[in-house]
């Protein structure tokens, strides 16, 4: 999807161990106010620049995609839906690509000097593959399972 | 995400092939035929999917008389294991591009 990024030691990056495979939480403080890292997180012009290229909107149930370069096996498209605007205070959208659902949040809090920036990503989030096609397999259940079987291969 | 985890990711992203690939870690080796009947699609189909779990290296088979038998490979799976890894670094890399757009932007 990437490279790798150089791990500037800013971060404090943790899964939560409970949740095992499921979630992602990315912090870092940035020296600037709220309202400038909103328009970056939420202007997509300024969005591309940093993200990917896009067709995001401010609006709850805006349906958009993020796009990066294809490579054989992933056509480089994330559709996405916007789930929650809370203004310069949180940002959510869902994750879609590669048949794994997972929903982004971004919360912004007012930290001394600037703002602390919290990415959240739970990954096999709301399954909506168990609702179309009589599919009776969602992600979820599969990744619970799944997690027996990574345990029995440790 | 490497490439590895991508044909997992895959191969697995179908509804149909998760089931048959858990019905084989569930209960080990299956005939098509078996398979066939849990999976409630024609045969056709199941050979369809099972040859995209072979490709992805998720199941092996054996011939056996007129019957091809199937297994699962549950280490197949470790690259999903790495998933978050890649996902760490790919949202640390943005992290670092928002910060440099940031100093960038006019206050």
């Amino acid at each position: 999807m990437s490279e790798s990024g150089n791990d500037s030691g800013k971060d404090s990056t943790r899964s939560n161990p409970a949740e095992g495979v499921r979630t992602l939480v990315i912090e870092r403080v940035f020296p600037h106010p709220p309202e400038k890292i909103w328009r970056a997180l939420t202007e997509g012009q300024l969005l591309q620049e940093w993200l990917m290229k896009n067709d995001f909107q401010p609006a709850v149930g805006h349906q958009f995609s993020f796009r990066a370069m294809p490579v054989p096996g992933w056509s480089g498209v994330i559709e996405c839906k916007v789930l929650v605007v809370d203004h310069l205070r949180k940002l959510s959208y869902s994750w879609g690509t590669l048949g794994l659902d997972s929903v982004v949040q971004w919360t912004l809090t007012p930290a001394e000097g600037g703002t602390h920036l919290r990415m959240e990503q739970s990954g096999f989030g709301p399954d909506r593959e168990a609702n179309y096609k009589g599919a009776k397999y969602g992600w979820q259940r599969f990744i619970g399972n799944l997690e027996h079987v990574l345990d029995e291969l440790v | 995400m490497q490439a590895a985890a991508n044909n997992v990711f895959r191969a697995l992203a179908d509804p149909t092939r998760r089931a048959i690939f858990e019905e084989l870690t569930r209960r080990g080796e299956q005939t098509v035929h078996a398979l066939t009947r849990y999976a409630g699609v024609s045969q056709p189909a199941v050979s369809k999917h099972l040859t995209v779990l072979k490709r992805a290296k998720l199941v092996r088979h054996r011939h056996e008389g007129r019957e091809t038998h199937y297994r699962a490979q549950p280490d197949a799976l470790a690259p999903i294991v790495d998933w978050l890894d890649h996902y760490g670094a790919f949202w640390r890399e943005r992290f670092d591009r928002l910060e440099s757009l940031l100093e960038r932007m006019e206050p």
